[in-house]
C-alpha cells in the first residue's frame, strides 16, 4: 500500500465532512456517553456519515477472513438503516476507545468479535440514526416520530431527505440519551445472507496486506533467528551480506541479525550470508521425543486439580469396565498464508506501525516501552490480515517488537518480512498435550468415573493474561471442555488434573485454543466407550446428554443429514463428534475411506448452534474454514523439535490441506434463541474426533494421536 | 542490469539481478503487490501468474528466463474486477482473509482457458498446488463452475 | 528424467557408432551385456529417474521416491493437467541456488512424464520386464535402439546428474552409465533370466 500520511489525512477528511459518532470511554470500562465531536476523522469514531451518503464504519477489530469487515458493518447498518450498497468498512487505529467492552483490550480473538460487540455496533447505528432523524425534524420543523427512514432516505409528507443531506446538522446536535434497539422481528439485515463488503479488493489485488505496505525510504529486512530454542547470539560478521547488491546495513536485534536492503530479495539473501555463532543450547536443546516421553510420565502422576467431584477411587475400583486410553497431539504453527511481517517509521519519539495485528494496543505498548516513549505516540495502522489465527495476537508482541528493535537500530523505516522457513521455525506453537484417561463404566456402559490428566504447557504462564485465566496452577484453556462436559453431567466421580511443564518453546494460542486438543480426547473416548458398550455411537451419545437439549439437537441434525441411520457406500465409515467452544455448539459426521494407505475425507456434516446468525453465509465460510483447518491438523500437522532445532521449515514438510483433500461439506445453521456464541473457531474442534471414529468404524484401529497415522497392516 | 518485461500489456524496465525472482520483481520493483509471496519454493501458489497465458510460479522463477514471453498478474486480468472468474468468485463468496485469491484465481483463469466446462476432478487437479489456509476450497470449486458458465455467455 | 527413461533402450549398433571415444572391439558376450545392464537398471531406477516413471500416474519425488505433493498427474499428455502443468512449477532450468533447498527442477526441453498410452514404468518393475519394456518400441516411445541412445544425451535424461542445489544426481556417473548402455546395446541388449 502506497502511503502518503497527509493524502491519506486530506481524503479521509473530504469524504467524511457530516456526521461521526465516537465513543468516549473513561478509562476501559465500557462506553457510558457518546459524543459527536467536532474535528474529522476522530480517533475515536466508530462510524462516519458523509454528505456524500457513504457510510464508514470503523472496526475495533481486525478482519482476517473470518467477514467482520461485512458482519459488523451489518450490525450498523442494521439500526440505521441506511443503504447497504454506500457502507464501507474500515479498521481502527490502536487506541483504548476500542477495547472490548467490559475488557479494555483491544483485540480480535476468541471467535467474540460479532457476540461482543453486538449491543455496542447497534447502539452506534441506532443513536447516529436518531440525530439523523431530529435534525431532518428540525429542518421540517415536525417531530422526529412523524418521519421514516429508511435505506438512507428520510421521509415526512412527501418530502424526503437523504442521510448525507443532514450528516452535518446532525453532527451539531447532542446524542440521545439511550436508544432503543429493534426488535430481531423487525430486523431486515440481520440474519440474511450477505455478501463480503471486501471481495471488490481481494478478487483485484488491491487488497492491501501488512506485506504490502510500501511507501518511499521504506526499506526491507529480513532477520535471522536463533537456529534453535535456548541459543543466543554470540557474534556475528555481515561482511559478506553487506556484499550483495542492494544490501545496505546489517543490524543486531535483541537475539539476531538483521539484513537491511533495499528489496526482499537482496535482504534475503542477505540474511542469508550472514555468518553468525550461536551458544548451543543448555542440555542440547530441547526435543519433541523426549518431551512427549517425560509428558506420558507426568500423566501417571496427579497434578493441579482442575476439577473433582465424588469419590473416584472406589467409584473406578466399583465399576463393571474400565477402559484406559492415551491421546497426544503435538506442537503446531499456524501458518497463516500471510507471512509475519511488520513495517515500522520512526520520527522522534514518535512511531507509526503497519503491521495485520489481534493485539492493537498490546503492540503498541510493546513498541511505546522499546522506544522510551508513551503508546499513544505509537500509531498502529492495520491492513488486511492475511490470516492470523491467533499467531497475529501474542502478549510478547514478538514480531512487532523486533520490527520496532530493527527500525531504531537501522534508523531508516523499515519493513520487516519472515520467510515461510522463519514463520515455520519462529515459535509460538500450538503446544503438544498427553491426555491420560481412565473411565469406569456402569452396567449399562455409561461412565461413572471420570479421571483425566492432562500433560502440556500453559499458554498463558509469564503473560499478562496469566492473573485472569490461571488460577491455582491451572491454566483454564488448557483444560477447557473436560471437566464440564456435556457428557460427564450425570458421572458420579469425576478428577481432571493438569501438568503445564515448563519448556523453552514458546507458546500460543491456536485456533480454538484448548478446544483443539481436549475435544480430541473427550470425542475418542466417549466413541470407545459406545463401542466398548456396543452400543451405537449416536444412540449412546445421546442417552448421556438427555438434559443438553443444545447438543443433543446439534448432534441429531448433523447425523440425520449425514444419513447416519442409513449404511455408508461401501468401503467407507462414518464418525461423529458435537462440542462446545466460544458459546457456541458444533457437531460433525465425517465420512472416510482408506485410498492408497491414506484416510481420505469424503464429506463433512456439520449442525451449528451459535445462537443469533448473524450472517449465515459468513457462519458457513468459518465452518468451512475451520473444518478445513482442523482437518490439517487431523490428518498432516506436526512439528518435530531436535536438540532444540525445528525440522520442519516449509509446506513441503509441514503440509496443509489442499483442494484435493477437501470434503464436501454441509453446514446446517440451527435456529437457536441462545446467547450469541462465537463462530470462527468452533467448528474446528470437533472434525479430528469425527474423523479418528470413523476410521475406527472403518478399520476397527483406534488412533489415539494426531496428526492420524494409520497402522501399516491398515493401510 | 536492466531488464526488459512485458506486464499486463505495458514493456517495463527493471533493474534487476538476472536470479531475481519475477515475484520479487513484480512486488518490489513495479509495486504490483497484488501478486503474494507464501513459500518462496512453488509449494502454495500464492504467486501464480500468466507467461504467455500459461501459469507460473513467479516464486521459483528467475526474472532473466521471462524474456519477450508476456506477464498477466491478477492486476491484469481486468481493469475492474469484471473479467468472467472474478466476477464468479464474487458471486460465489469466495474469499476470506483474501491472501491466497489472486493466485486461485490466476489458476482457474489458467485452467478455464483449456477446460472451459472443467469437472470437479479438473478442478481438483488444476487447484491442489494453491493452498488457502482459510480453506475456501468448496466455494473455489463453485465458483470455477460459475465461471465456466459466465464464460460460456450464461447467466 | 523420466525421459532418461526412455532413452533406456539406445540400441546397440548406434550406440557403438555414436560413442566417441571407444574403438570398437569385438561385441561383448551376453554375460557381459547382462551384467551391463545391471547398471542400467540401476541407474534407471535411481529416484532421480524412477520418480518420474512411476507405478500409477502420480509422480513421485524425493530420495524416497514419495508421491508427489498437491496431487500431481501424469495427465492426458505426460505434462500434468490443465492449470497444474509440470511448467506451472517446473522452469526451463534448476533455479540458482540462493533459492535455496527443495525448490522444483527445471529442464530446458519442458518438465514432463511419459504419456499415459506408454508409461514406461521403472518402479518396482523387475530387471527383466524392465529390461524388455525399455526394448519394446510399442512401449517406450516407438523409439528402437538408435533412438534410445540418441535420447540419452536429451536434457531430461542428463538432468539427472545435474539434479540442481541440493539434489543427490544419480549415484552412477553419467559416462560409466553410457558405457554400460552401450556395452549392454552391443551384446545385443539382452535381459537377464
Amino acid at each position: 500500500m502506497t502511503i502518503s500520511r497527509r493524502g491519506f489525512l486530506a481524503g479521509a477528511a473530504a469524504g467524511t465532512a457530516g456526521l461521526v459518532v465516537s465513543f468516549y470511554v473513561p478509562g476501559a470500562a465500557r462506553a457510558a456517553a457518546m459524543t459527536p465531536t467536532p474535528a474529522s476523522p476522530t480517533p475515536n469514531a466508530f462510524l462516519r456519515i458523509g454528505s456524500d451518503d457513504s457510510v464508514t464504519v470503523v472496526l475495533a477489530h481486525a478482519e482476517m477472513g473470518q467477514g467482520i469487515w461485512t458482519g459488523l458493518a451489518m450490525l450498523i447498518a442494521e439500526e440505521l438503516d441506511c443503504d447497504w450498497a454506500k457502507v464501507r468498512s474500515e479498521h481502527a487505529p490502536a487506541a483504548p476507545v476500542y477495547g472490548f467492552p467490559g475488557m479494555g483490550l483491544q483485540m480480535t480473538g476468541g471467535s467474540s468479535s460479532t457476540n461482543g460487540e453486538f449491543d455496542r455496533y447497534r447502539t452506534v447505528g441506532a443513536t447516529a440514526k436518531a440525530m439523523l432523524l431530529r435534525a431532518a425534524a428540525a429542518r421540517w420543523k415536525t417531530s422526529p416520530a412523524k418521519l421514516t427512514a429508511q435505506n438512507g432516505v428520510i421521509a415526512f409528507g412527501g418530502k424526503t431527505l437523504r442521510y448525507g443531506e443532514v450528516a452535518a446538522a446532525a453532527m451539531a446536535l447532542p446524542p440521545p440519551k439511550s436508544v432503543t434497539l429493534k426488535e430481531p422481528k423487525a430486523w431486515r439485515l440481520i440474519g440474511t445472507a450477505v455478501r463480503r463488503l471486501d471481495t471488490p479488493e481481494k478478487i483485484t489485488g488491491r487488497a492491501q496486506f501488512g506485506i504490502d505496505v510500501a511507501f518511499p525510504g521504506l526499506r526491507t529486512a529480513v532477520v535471522l533467528r536463533p537456529p534453535a530454542f535456548g541459543a543466543t547470539l554470540q557474534s556475528f560478521d555481515g561482511s559478506d551480506a553487506l556484499t550483495i547488491p542492494g544490501v545496505e546495513q546489517v543490524v543486531k536485534t535483541a537475539n539476531g541479525v538483521a539484513v537491511i536492503a533495499a528489496h526482499f530479495w537482496a535482504a534475503k539473501l542477505g540474511r542469508d550470508a550472514v555468518r553468525a555463532t550461536w551458544s548451543t543450547p543448555e542440555g542440547g536443546g530441547v526435543s519433541t521425543a523426549a518431551l512427549l516421553a517425560s509428558f506420558r510420565d507426568l500423566a501417571e502422576r496427579e497434578g493441579a486439580v482442575v476439577a473433582t467431584t465424588g469419590d473416584l477411587k472406589p467409584t473406578l475400583a466399583g465399576a463393571a469396565r474400565t477402559l484406559d486410553a492415551t491421546y497426544e497431539v503435538p506442537y503446531l504453527a499456524h501458518a497463516p498464508m500471510e507471512p509475519l511481517n511488520c513495517t515500522v517509521k520512526i520520527d522522534g519519539d514518535r512511531c507509526e506501525i503497519w503491521t495485520g495485528t489481534q493485539f492493537p494496543t498490546v503492540d503498541q505498548g510493546a513498541a511505546a516501552a522499546i522506544l522510551g516513549t508513551t503508546p499513544d505516540k505509537v500509531t498502529i495502522h492495520t491492513p488486511f490480515l492475511g490470516g492470523g489465527f491467533g499467531r497475529r495476537g501474542n502478549p510478547a508482541s514478538d514480531f512487532v517488537a523486533e520490527a520496532v528493535t530493527v527500525a531504531k537500530a537501522a534508523g531508516v523505516p523499515v519493513k520487516v518480512i519472515w520467510t515461510r522457513e522463519d514463520d515455520v521455525r519462529g515459535g509460538y506453537y500450538r503446544p503438544a498435550y498427553v491426555h491420560r484417561v481412565r473411565v469406569g463404566v456402569d452396567a449399562a456402559g455409561a461412565p461413572a468415573a471420570w479421571h483425566h490428566v492432562v500433560v502440556g504447557q500453559s499458554i498463558l504462564v509469564g503473560t499478562p493474561f496469566e492473573k485472569f485465566a490461571v488460577h491455582n496452577g491451572v491454566d483454564a484453556t488448557s483444560v477447557e471442555g473436560i471437566a464440564d462436559s456435556p457428557y460427564l453431567e450425570h458421572t458420579a466421580a469425576k478428577h481432571v488434573s493438569l501438568h503445564s511443564p515448563r519448556t523453552p518453546i514458546t507458546v500460543l494460542w491456536w485456533r480454538s485454543v484448548g478446544h483443539t486438543h481436549t475435544a480430541f480426547a473427550m470425542e475418542s473416548m466417549i466413541d470407545e466407550l459406545a463401542h466398548a458398550a456396543g452400543q451405537d455411537p449416536l444412540a449412546y451419545r445421546l442417552a448421556l446428554l438427555a438434559g443438553k437439549p443444545r447438543f443433543a439437537r446439534a448432534l441429531e441434525t448433523a447425523a440425520k443429514e449425514a444419513g447416519w441411520s442409513t449404511p455408508p457406500p461401501a468401503g467407507r465409515a462414518r464418525g461423529l463428534a458435537v462440542h462446545e467452544a466460544f458459546g457456541s455448539i458444533v457437531a460433525e459426521v465425517a465420512e472416510v475411506s482408506i485410498e492408497d494407505g491414506r484416510i481420505k475425507v469424503h464429506a463433512v456434516t456439520a449442525a451449528v448452534d451459535c445462537g443469533t446468525a448473524v450472517n449465515p453465509l459468513g457462519i458457513e465460510a468459518q465452518v468451512q474454514g475451520a473444518i478445513a483447518f482442523g482437518l490439517t491438523a487431523a490428518l498432516h500437522g506436526k512439528l518435530t523439535i531436535e536438540g532444540g532445532a525445528v525440522v520442519e521449515s516449509n509446506f513441503h514438510d509441514y503440509p496443509m490441506l489442499r483442494m484435493f483433500e477437501m470434503p464436501a461439506i454441509r453446514v446446517h445453521v440451527l435456529a437457536s434463541d441462545a446467547p450469541m456464541g462465537g463462530i470462527g473457531e468452533p467448528a474446528t474442534p470437533p472434525v479430528a474426533p469425527a474423523v479418528a471414529n470413523a476410521v475406527f468404524a472403518l478399520t476397527r484401529q483406534r488412533l489415539r494421536t494426531l496428526p492420524l497415522r494409520l497402522a501399516p497392516e491398515a493401510r | 542490469m536492466a531488464i526488459k518485461l512485458h506486464v499486463n500489456g505495458a514493456v517495463r524496465e527493471v533493474d534487476a539481478p538476472d536470479d531475481m525472482p519475477l515475484l520479487w520483481v513484480l512486488r518490489d520493483l513495479l509495486q504490483l503487490s497484488g501478486t503474494k509471496y507464501g513459500c518462496g519454493m512453488a509449494q502454495c501458489g500464492a504467486c501464480t501468474v500468466h507467461l504467455d497465458g500459461q501459469p507460473v510460479r513467479a516464486c521459483v522463477t528467475p526474472v532473466a528466463t521471462v524474456g519477450a514471453r508476456k506477464v498477466t498478474t491478477i492486476e491484469g486480468l481486468s481493469p475492474d474486477g469484471s473479467h468472467p472468474v472474478q466476477q464468479a468468485w464474487a458471486e460465489v463468496d469466495v474469499v476470506q482473509c483474501g491472501y491466497c485469491q489472486s493466485g486461485q484465481i490466476m489458476t482457474a483463469v489458467a485452467l478455464l482457458a483449456k477446460r472451459p466446462d472443467p469437472t470437479d476432478a479438473d478442478i481438483d487437479a488444476a487447484l491442489s498446488g494453491n493452498i488457502c489456509r482459510c480453506g475456501t476450497y468448496v466455494r473455489v470449486r463453485e465458483a470455477v463452475h460459475v465461471a465456466a458458465r459466465l464464460q460460456r455467455g450464461g447467466k | 528424467m523420466r525421459s532418461a527413461a526412455m532413452i533406456a533402450l539406445a540400441l546397440v549398433a548406434c550406440g557403438n557408432a555414436r560413442s566417441p571415444a571407444a574403438p570398437v572391439p569385438a561385441a561383448p558376450d551376453r554375460a557381459a551385456g547382462v551384467a551391463a545392464f545391471a547398471t542400467v537398471r540401476a541407474v534407471l531406477q535411481h529416484p532421480r529417474c524412477q520418480n518420474c516413471h512411476p507405478a500409477g500416474d502420480a509422480p513421485l519425488q524425493g530420495d524416497d521416491s514419495h508421491a508427489h505433493a498437491m496431487n500431481v498427474q501424469r495427465g492426458p499428455e505426460g505434462r500434468g493437467r490443465p492449470g497444474e502443468e509440470c511448467t506451472t512449477c517446473h522452469g526451463p532450468a534448476n533455479p540458482p541456488s540462493n533459492y535455496g533447498l527443495h525448490v522444483p527442477p527445471g529442464a530446458i526441453e519442458g518438465w514432463r512424464m511419459p504419456p499415459p498410452e506408454q508409461p514406461l514404468t521403472f518402479v518396482g518393475v523387475a530387471p527383466r520386464a524392465l529390461c524388455e519394456q525399455i526394448k519394446d518400441p510399442a512401449r517406450n516411445g516407438g523409439r528402437d535402439l538408435a533412438a534410445l541412445r540418441a535420447h540419452l544425451d536429451t536434457p531430461l535424461v542428463t538432468w539427472g546428474w545435474a539434479p540442481g542445489f541440493g539434489r543427490a544426481p544419480v549415484s552412477t556417473p553419467y559416462p560409466a552409465f553410457i558405457a554400460a548402455w552401450e556395452t549392454w546395446a552391443a551384446a545385443g541388449a539382452p535381459c537377464p533370466e
